[in-house]
């Protein structure tokens, strides 16, 4: 039996992003920065509001109907998306404002458990999300922080990862799962593999590939995993964080106040079991509903069929992208995501980002919160076009046909 | 494609090829603009005699509003009393807030009000002015 990997409607599914109908200087928005932030379905739309309009009450602490019934909308989000990531447990399950929180809250609790003389490495192609509160941490703590080199393709070098674990000194290996710049897929396995067998712990920065393939936790064998939910359909303000159980009952909790207590007398105070520990204060309760309903929704497609439908466009945007005279894409990695970074041959990515909106075509221009990455490849910004669920092969081509015009007005 | 208004034919060609690019000769002030937001910087040299800028010039590192900006800059303020320059400069900021603003500034530096639909960009276009206000700050105590 051959199994058929069935394309998604892309255009039913367009039909439920309201924006996606919106003009832009007059024209159709072709909108190609979802790896920025994705725009929202009306099933997020919609439960957000409902939740507002019918339901609402703070959580965890009322003993009336209405907040008895948001708290147990709000903890069955819990419960998805430990199944959306595969985790074995919803109390490992920690949610936070965004990726750069829950990292942070890794950098501040577990961080504070390291040692002098301990090592913590990170990649050279690290949103700063997931460099800057290490070198936090290295400035508090006085721990070592490593950088992993890249190929010459952008992909992780895992050859000098296994030489750098070689030092026997390395705590944590704390890597982005998909480079936002250059679109690369890193195999989360491997590295987990590599840093388990050297004792070190492996924290993934799943921000950007969660939205494009299906992720296990127990697979990949992660210790940490951080994804944001706006990248995934869903809206600002609500990320995630999980990690093994073990490891969140030996960290100290990253934030005090309500909610993560168990008792508090003016002396002292104990802490809530986890999750809750690292849950300090009203929660994004709104946004995380909104969470649970992007993750159906997300779910509602599929990631056979998520998968397929970006590997169709990325195939084409590959094929029609060196169309365009004078463009060069940053990379070549092994497997890429729905994400490519470009720069052409004397025009600056600001001025192809403004010129294409002028067309309605939204992209990305600038460092993309990866300035060292950006120092290492010798640029000090490129152009980037990232694609979602809604994305179509017009739209690229649009993006290509209103490059070579800049090219045409420009040189 | 619409882009004419916005990217006016003296800005690209100013961009593509700068009359004012360098560093004059016997500089008496400089000062350099960063933009740490997209990376773009402007090094700006002047030669002030007797209140005047006799020259200026720029090193630029950045988008074609920037260096188109930093270019027309060094030809407007060249042979006017530092005064005055730095009252261009607080117009030519201004203008992007206030239309009326830029009614009083050379021709040649209104064609960057069209930015004002791009706010993101005007920072582009005024980050070399901002760099001649530091450069003169001492001269106009």
């Amino acid at each position: 039996m051959s199994s058929v990997v069935t394309l998604p409607d892309v255009t039913a599914i367009r039909a439920q992003f309201p924006i996606l109908s919106e003009k832009v200087h007059g024209r159709d928005l072709v909108f190609l920065d979802s790896a920025a932030s994705a725009q929202k379905p009306v099933a997020v739309i919609d439960a957000m509001s409902d939740v507002m309009r019918t339901q609402y009450a703070n959580i965890h602490r009322g003993l009336h109907w209405m907040s008895e019934r948001t708290t147990e909308a709000y903890e069955a989000v819990r419960g998805k998306v430990a199944g959306f990531l595969g985790a074995p447990s919803r109390e490992e399950i920690i949610f936070t404002r965004n990726s750069t929180e829950a990292i942070n809250l890794v950098a501040y609790s577990f961080g504070s458990l390291l040692k002098l003389g301990q090592a913590v490495l990170v990649s050279a192609m690290e949103h700063h999300a997931n460099l800057v509160p290490w070198q936090m941490l290295r400035d508090r703590s006085g721990i070592d922080l490593r950088i992993i080199p890249i190929t010459e393709n952008g992909d992780l070098d895992y050859d000098a990862l296994e030489q750098m674990l070689g030092a026997g000194d390395v705590a944590l290996v704390a890597v982005t799962h998909m480079s936002n710049v250059i679109g690369g897929m890193v195999d989360a396995r491997r590295v987990a593999d590599l840093a388990h067998a050297s004792g070190a712990k492996v924290l993934f920065d799943g921000s950007q590939a969660v939205v494009h393939r299906k992720v296990d936790v127990q697979q990949i064998d992660a210790d940490f995993y951080t994804f944001t939910g706006h990248k995934l359909y869903g809206p600002t303000g609500i990320g995630v964080l999980w990690a093994r159980r073990e490891l969140l009952e030996a960290m100290p909790p990253f934030m005090g106040g309500g909610d993560m207590i168990s008792t508090v007398t003016f002396e002292k105070s104990t802490w809530a079991p986890v999750p809750h520990k690292f849950e300090a204060g009203t929660p994004a309760i709104v946004e995380t509903i909104g969470l649970g309903a992007a993750i159906d929704w997300v779910e509602s497609i599929g990631f056979d069929a998520i998968t397929a439908h970006e590997k169709q466009l990325v195939d084409h945007a590959a094929r029609v992208l060196p169309e365009v005279p004078g463009l060069r894409v940053i990379g070549n990695p092994e497997d890429r995501g729905g994400v490519f970074s470009f720069v052409m041959k004397d025009i600056h990515p600001h001025d192809m980002a403004t010129l294409l909106d002028r067309n309605g075509v939204a992209i990305r221009a600038g460092h993309h919160c990866a300035e060292p990455l950006m120092q290492h490849l010798g640029l000090t910004a490129t152009a980037r076009a990232s694609f979602a669920i809604y994305t179509t092969e017009a739209e690229v081509d649009a993006l290509v046909s209103a490059l070579i015009r800049i090219r045409d007005f420009f040189v | 494609m619409e882009v004419e208004d916005l990217y006016n034919s003296m800005i690209v060609s100013r961009s593509r090829a700068p009359e004012f690019s360098g560093v004059v000769a016997d500089e008496t002030n400089h000062a350099e603009g960063n933009n740490p937001l997209c990376g773009d910087r402007v090094r700006l040299t002047l030669r002030c005699e007797d209140g005047l800028i006799a020259e200026a010039a720029h090193q630029t590192r950045g988008c074609a509003i920037c260096i188109a900006s930093a270019d027309i800059l060094a030809e407007a303020v060249a042979g006017q009393a530092v005064r005055n320059a730095l009252q261009m400069a607080d117009q030519f900021v201004l203008m992007f807030e206030n239309e009326d603003a830029g009614g009083v500034l050379p021709g040649n530096l209104q064609i960057f009000l069209p930015l004002r639909q791009h706010r993101a960009r005007i920072r582009c276009a005024t980050l070399p002015w901002i760099a001649l206000k530091e450069a003169l700050a001492h001269d106009a105590e």
